[in-house]
Order: structure tokens, then C-alpha cells, then sequence
């Protein structure tokens, strides 16, 4: 895609800019949807309707009516607030999110940046995200804001380790780091994927990505950062309007990249389930969003039925479960590479 | 290394804070994340009852009474109420009773459904609350289509009832038992033994009996520790002692005996025997007239009286003193939320601000009835 844009617009400034802004063009309408899935999804789930109003259909604008109304907000910023890093901190939040997708392969065809170390670059930028949530911790100058800060960074060493354990046993599987590679690996039928790979230990592989990815999310049962009933909203109690918008715009970007991730590693990402039914560049995109959307509904699902881990049974669970899970996967794994290629 | 220079934040949890169920007010001096101490600010919902009370006829009180725990206002008109005929020395008639036994059940179940679903809350269990919350609905339709409220509901009167039960209201009440058996039986599989949950609420905010008895703790907070204590079948008011059902306590069987789990599920056996209570009263419910013959101006001979009820909360007492006129000379209420709450800086030391909430969720306190 990257070639196709600068094949008719040029390699120069507005090549970049415009490759650069598709995902963005993703985002924002992809965050929406979940956002309404999201409501319905829980509505239903509590035996409720949810929205039903707004647009006519199953209340479809109901994002759309929430954002127009945190745009108009009064944007606050606390009287002692640490003003530079207040502004700051939902950009780079959501910068975090955002860089990840340049290195998602949506189809064989479309990739925003198609380096050989995309999966390590995807890990390293999500971790920007961290940074910019104790930013805005401690520029609030709000006690239970900076509690809710120290969570994310005691989380942060927390599930980095088991998450990135995960993916380094699929990428032994599949000898790259390019996330292109990792799916051209998988394509055919839908067993050539790594989740049924060297049976059992990707699949277990998976479920410790998946319970990572969920921490790394800051979502239930690990949304101990912004837990609501105990520190008010955490990170983000003193943020409103656009820049509380950000924030969640944010959450809502993440948890499709960590999906998207899941997909790729796991479920071949835009290869077919069914051979070469419906495969190719077009349907790539179709595919790997698809899957993409199956993970962040069960993320979804886990949400509203779970409650919520206390820190340092977050941090047991990491160290103690899922860490040497994940070694002995790797182990076992790199074992019958060698063995058994 | 140099020591580490560290010293301790003083945290103020409320009184606009969501999991304080209310407007209560907690000071938290907080080493990190671990509480060195907590000390509970009441007072902000304060509505001079029992001065009001002394202004008013002894029939305007019951409003009140409504208001004070506003989660159990049958539970309260209910005590008061009795204190107030005991005062007079009149007998109502049993079908009375009966229908305040039932109306003060039903009333139990929707104070702990709102009690368990709100505790779901604080864990952070969101779907548990609207189960509940959908129950409650339930209960309240009965509540309103026999008296019109269906919050504060100025049922029970010294000497009868405001209404006699609406016809077709013990088929609605029989309907909605059938329908919420499986309900609790939900509640349990989705909440009560999910593992997080747990081990969030197993081994915290441990209550040893002694402390709790010293305190003067009542209710299920009482009850969780372990002690076999019910004003219903201990000193049987009203006609609690028609009925066969039994005083459940915790058991520990998660953790330790008296923690907040221990706490939380007394509840949600206790349910079981509300609607065990309810089964039987409806099954013998008396016919009969709904309200005994007492004056229209109630003028009480001196003297002076203390009645003491269970209420969802605990042990709710009322005394009232008549100095043979048409107010009483002093009414006060013995909340049970208040003496529970004195508990909260005895049972949260040493544990985690994400403990703290399950620590005074599982005391259960309703604001309205600590102030009063």
C-alpha cells in the first residue's frame, strides 16, 4: 500500500503523510463501533436494551453524540497541576496507541511500514503508552490520580514479561520478527495456524498473550489504573473533555492493537480460514480485522463478567503463573524447533 | 544505600467518592498503598430526626422512620410502629402483623440485594449489580402496587396498615419467589464463587467475635463473625415466632471466619430465609381487618419504652418516652449502620486502599441511618 500511495503521489512529505494518516482513518471510526458494541454488548448482556434513541437505529450515534459532547467540554486544567506534562501526557497516550498500528499487517498488500522487527517495534511503542499514563498521574496533582499511576507502573513490569515471553515463541516458530512473514507462515487451511501449532504449547502460548494483553489494556478483570470504585478514574480523574477524550480514544486504539497482535501471531492474521477462499490483498484487510473484532469482543465479554484483581494478586499472577509458563513454553518450544523443525 | 526517606500520606476517601456508598467521609493515612489507619467523618447527612421527632404527633413520625435507612423503611416503620402500639398497650389484629412480617421481608431482600449488587460494584463486578438491581424492581412493584411508594412508603401505621393487600398480590408475591430462586442460584455461579471475587473478599477485613460483640455490632456484620445472633428469633417480636427458618452465620469456609466473604454471603443466604419467612406467611395469612381501633389523636399515658427489631442491617431500636401528650417527649434511634461503621479503623489496619472499599462494602452501611 505504502508502495501503491508513493507509485502515485511520490516518495516525498505527501506520500508519508498520507500513508501515514490511513490508520488514523481507522482508528477513529473503529473506536466508535466499539465503543457502541461495547455498550450494547454489556446492555444485553445485563438484560438491559442499552441505547436506542439516538440516530433511530439501535441508538448508532451514540459514540458520536458522546464525543461531540467532550468536545464542547471546558478544557480543565488544575490551578497546581504540572501544566507541560498535563498537556502532554494524553498526546503521547495516544501516540502510543496509534504508532503501533504502522507496523499491523491489514493485508499481504497493505502495511504501513513493512521493517523486519516489526513485532519488537509493535512491543516497544506500546510501552510509550505507560509513559504517558504516569505523566498524566503526576502532573495532576491529585493523590488518587499518582496511586492510580504507581499501579500502571507496578502492572507495567508486570505483564511486559509473560507478554513478551509469548511472542518470542511464536517468532521462534516462525524464524522473523516481520509480522508479514509471521502470517505468510500460516497461510492454508486454518490448522497451519500457530494457535494449533506444536500442540498444546502455542495455544498456551496464546492464552498467556491474551491474559497479558488484557493487563496491558488496562482492562477488566485488570483495570486496576483506573479502577473505578476505588480510585475514582485513576489516572485520568482530573482530565476532561477533549483531552479525557483522548484517553479513552486511546484504550479503544490498544485494544485492537493488542487484537490485531493476537490475530496475527496466532490466528493467521489475513490469511483465510479456508485456504484460498476468499484470500488476497482485499480480503486480507476483511480477514484480519474480522479476527481482530472476534478478540476484542470476548475482551469485552471478560469485562463485563469478571471483577477485578487486586495489585498484587495482578503481580502473582504475572511472576509466579504466567512467567514460568511462559519459559517452560519457550523451552518446550525451541526444544521441538530444533528437534523437529 | 542510604535508607530510603518514606513517610506516609493522609488520603481523604469521600465524601464524594464512589464506593463510599454515600456521603461518608473516611481519613486515610495510607503507607503506599497499605493503610496505616482509617478514621470515618459522619455527619453529612445529618436530618435531625430525633428532634423533629419531638415536634411531631406520633403518626407524622413515621415519614421519618422511612427516611432514616432509606434502603429499609418497612424494617423501620416496622419498630417503630411496634414501640409506639406497645406505648399504648393495644393489640392489632394478626392479619396486621402478618402483612408486616411479609412487607418487612420483602424488604430485607431488596436492602441485601442492593447490599450484594453494590459490593459486586466495588470488586468490580458491573453485570451482578444490574441482576440485582432488576430483582429489586421486582420486589418494589409489589411495594408500590399495595401502597403507591415505592421507596418511602409510610406503610405501617401505629394501629394497622395505610392498606390492606391489593388483591392479587400474593400470586404476584408467589411469582416472584418461583422466579427468584434461580436467580440467587445465578448470583452465586456468577459472583459469589467466582475466584477473583474470592479471593478479593477471603482473609480481609477479618472480624473476630469478640471484637465485633464489643463494638455492639449487629446484624449480618455480627452474624459473619460467626455468632448466632438474630432479634427475630432471639427475642421474638411481632410474629417471627410462627415461622420455621433458621439463623444463618458464616462459616469461613473460604478463608477466614468473620472476612469480608463471610460477611458478604451471610447476606445471600439470608435471602433464603426471607423468602422462607415470606412462603409460610403467605400460605397462612389471616383475613381479617387492617387496622385496630385506635384514636384519631394518640395520646400515649407516661412512660417510656424500647423496642428493638432486626433490621437488614442489624439491630434497630427505638426509645421513645411519652410524656402524655400528643408528641412523644424524646424518640431516638438506635441505628444499627452506626455502631457497625465504628468498626471500619478496627478491621482495615494493615490492609490495601483496594481491601479498604471491600472493607466497607461488606460492613454495609447506609448513610441515612448512620446520621439520621
Amino acid at each position: 500500500m505504502h508502495n501503491f500511495i508513493t507509485y502515485y503521489i511520490g516518495a516525498g512529505f505527501w506520500g508519508s503523510l498520507v500513508s501515514s494518516i490511513i490508520p488514523l482513518v481507522f482508528i477513529l471510526p473503529f473506536a466508535l463501533v466499539a465503543i457502541w458494541l461495547e455498550l450494547k454488548i454489556s446492555a444485553h448482556m445485563q438484560d438491559r436494551v442499552g441505547p436506542m434513541r439516538t440516530g433511530k437505529w439501535h441508538g448508532w450515534a451514540q459514540p458520536l453524540a458522546d464525543v461531540t459532547k467532550l468536545i464542547q467540554k471546558e478544557d480543565i486544567i488544575p490551578a497546581a497541576a504540572d501544566k507541560a506534562l498535563y498537556i502532554l501526557a494524553p498526546a503521547l497516550v495516544f501516540v502510543g496507541a496509534y504508532a503501533a498500528y504502522a507496523a499491523i499487517p491489514f493485508s499481504p498488500a497493505y502495511i504501513g511500514s513493512n521493517i523486519n522487527l516489526g513485532i519488537f517495534y509493535i512491543v516497544a511503542v506500546s510501552a510509550l503508552v505507560v509513559i504517558g499514563i504516569l505523566m498524566a498521574g503526576w502532573s495532576s496533582n491529585n493523590k488518587w490520580s499518582l496511586l492510580g499511576a504507581m499501579r500502571t507502573a507496578a502492572q507495567l513490569v508486570s505483564y511486559e514479561i509473560p507478554s513478551s515471553l509469548a511472542i518470542l515463541a511464536v517468532v521462534m516458530v516462525a524464524g522473523s520478527l516481520n509480522l508479514n512473514d509471521i502470517c505468510a507462515a500460516q497461510s492454508g487451511w486454518f490448522w497451519n495456524w500457530f494457535v494449533f501449532g506444536k500442540f498444546p504449547f502455542l495455544f498456551i502460548t496464546f492464552i498467556i498473550y491474551f491474559i497479558a494483553s488484557l493487563a496491558e489494556t488496562n482492562r477488566s478483570p485488570f483495570d486496576i489504573p483506573e479502577a473505578e470504585s476505588e480510585l475514582v478514574a485513576g489516572y485520568h480523574t482530573e482530565y476532561s473533555g477533549m483531552r479525557f477524550a483522548f484517553f479513552y480514544l486511546a484504550e479503544y486504539a490498544n485494544m485492537f492493537v493488542v487484537a490485531a497482535v493476537a490475530a496475527v501471531l496466532f490466528f493467521g492474521g489475513w490469511n483465510s480460514p479456508f485456504g484460498t477462499f476468499l484470500s488476497g490483498p482485499v480480503w486480507g484487510v476483511f480477514w484480519l480485522i474480522g479476527k481482530g473484532m472476534v478478540l476484542v469482543f470476548i475482551q469485552i465479554w471478560l469485562r463485563w463478567t469478571l471483577p477485578r484483581f487486586r495489585v498484587d494478586q495482578l503481580m502473582y499472577l504475572s511472576w509466579k503463573i504466567l512467567t514460568p509458563f511462559a519459559l517452560v513454553n519457550i523451552f518446550a518450544v525451541g526444544l521441538w524447533v530444533v528437534l523437529r523443525g | 544505600m542510604a535508607e530510603l526517606r518514606t513517610e506516609e500520606m493522609v488520603l481523604n476517601m469521600g465524601p464524594q467518592h464512589p464506593s463510599t456508598h454515600g456521603v461518608l467521609r473516611v481519613e486515610l493515612v495510607v503507607d503506599g498503598e497499605v493503610v496505616v489507619d482509617a478514621i470515618p467523618h459522619i455527619g453529612y447527612l445529618h436530618r435531625c430526626f430525633e428532634k423533629h421527632a419531638e415536634v411531631m404527633s406520633y403518626q407524622q413520625i413515621v415519614p421519618y422512620c422511612d427516611r432514616m435507612d432509606y434502603l429499609g423503611s418497612m424494617n423501620n416503620d416496622h419498630a417503630y410502629v411496634l414501640g409506639v402500639e406497645k406505648l399504648l398497650n393495644i393489640q392489632v389484629p394478626q392479619r396486621v402483623e402478618y402483612i408486616r412480617v411479609i412487607m418487612a421481608e420483602f424488604q430485607r431482600i431488596a436492602s441485601h440485594l442492593v447490599s450484594i449488587g453494590t459490593y459486586g460494584l466495588d470488586i468490580g463486578a458491573f453485570t451482578p449489580f444490574l441482576f440485582c438491581f432488576r430483582d429489586r424492581e421486582m420486589i418494589l412493584d409489589l411495594f408500590e402496587m399495595t401502597c403507591g411508594a415505592r421507596l418511602l412508603y409510610n406503610y405501617m401505621w401505629p394501629g394497622g396498615l395505610s392498606h390492606d393487600l391489593p388483591p392479587g398480590f400474593v400470586e404476584k408475591a408467589r411469582a416472584f419467589i418461583k422466579h427468584f430462586r434461580p436467580a440467587i442460584k445465578e448470583l452465586n455461579e456468577l459472583l459469589s464463587y467466582n475466584e477473583i471475587f474470592v479471593k478479593r473478599t477471603a482473609n480481609v477485613g477479618v472480624l473476630p467475635a469478640d471484637i465485633a460483640i464489643n463494638y455492639g455490632a449487629s446484624g449480618p456484620t455480627l452474624r459473619g463473625s460467626g455468632v448466632k445472633w438474630d432479634l427475630r428469633k432471639c427475642e421474638p417480636y411481632s410474629v417471627y415466632d410462627k415461622f420455621d427458618w433458621d439463623i444463618v452465620v458464616g462459616t469461613g469456609e473460604m478463608g477466614t471466619l468473620g472476612d469480608c466473604w463471610d460477611r458478604y454471603m451471610v447476606k445471600v443466604w439470608e435471602i433464603e430465609q426471607s423468602l422462607r419467612i415470606i412462603e409460610q406467611a403467605l400460605d397462612t395469612l389471616p383475613e381479617g381487618d387492617v387496622q385496630a381501633a385506635i384514636p384519631k389523636r394518640v395520646r400515649p399515658p407516661v412512660g417510656e419504652v424500647y423496642v428493638r427489631s432486626e433490621s437488614p442491617r442489624g439491630e434497630l431500636a427505638y426509645y421513645i418516652v411519652s410524656d402524655g401528650s400528643q408528641k412523644p417527649y424524646r424518640v431516638k434511634g438506635r441505628a444499627p449502620s452506626f455502631s457497625n461503621l465504628s468498626l471500619l479503623p478496627e478491621i482495615s489496619r494493615g490492609y490495601l486502599i483496594a481491601d479498604m472499599i471491600a472493607i466497607i462494602g461488606s460492613v454495609d452501611i447506609t448513610l441515612g441511618d448512620v446520621d439520621r
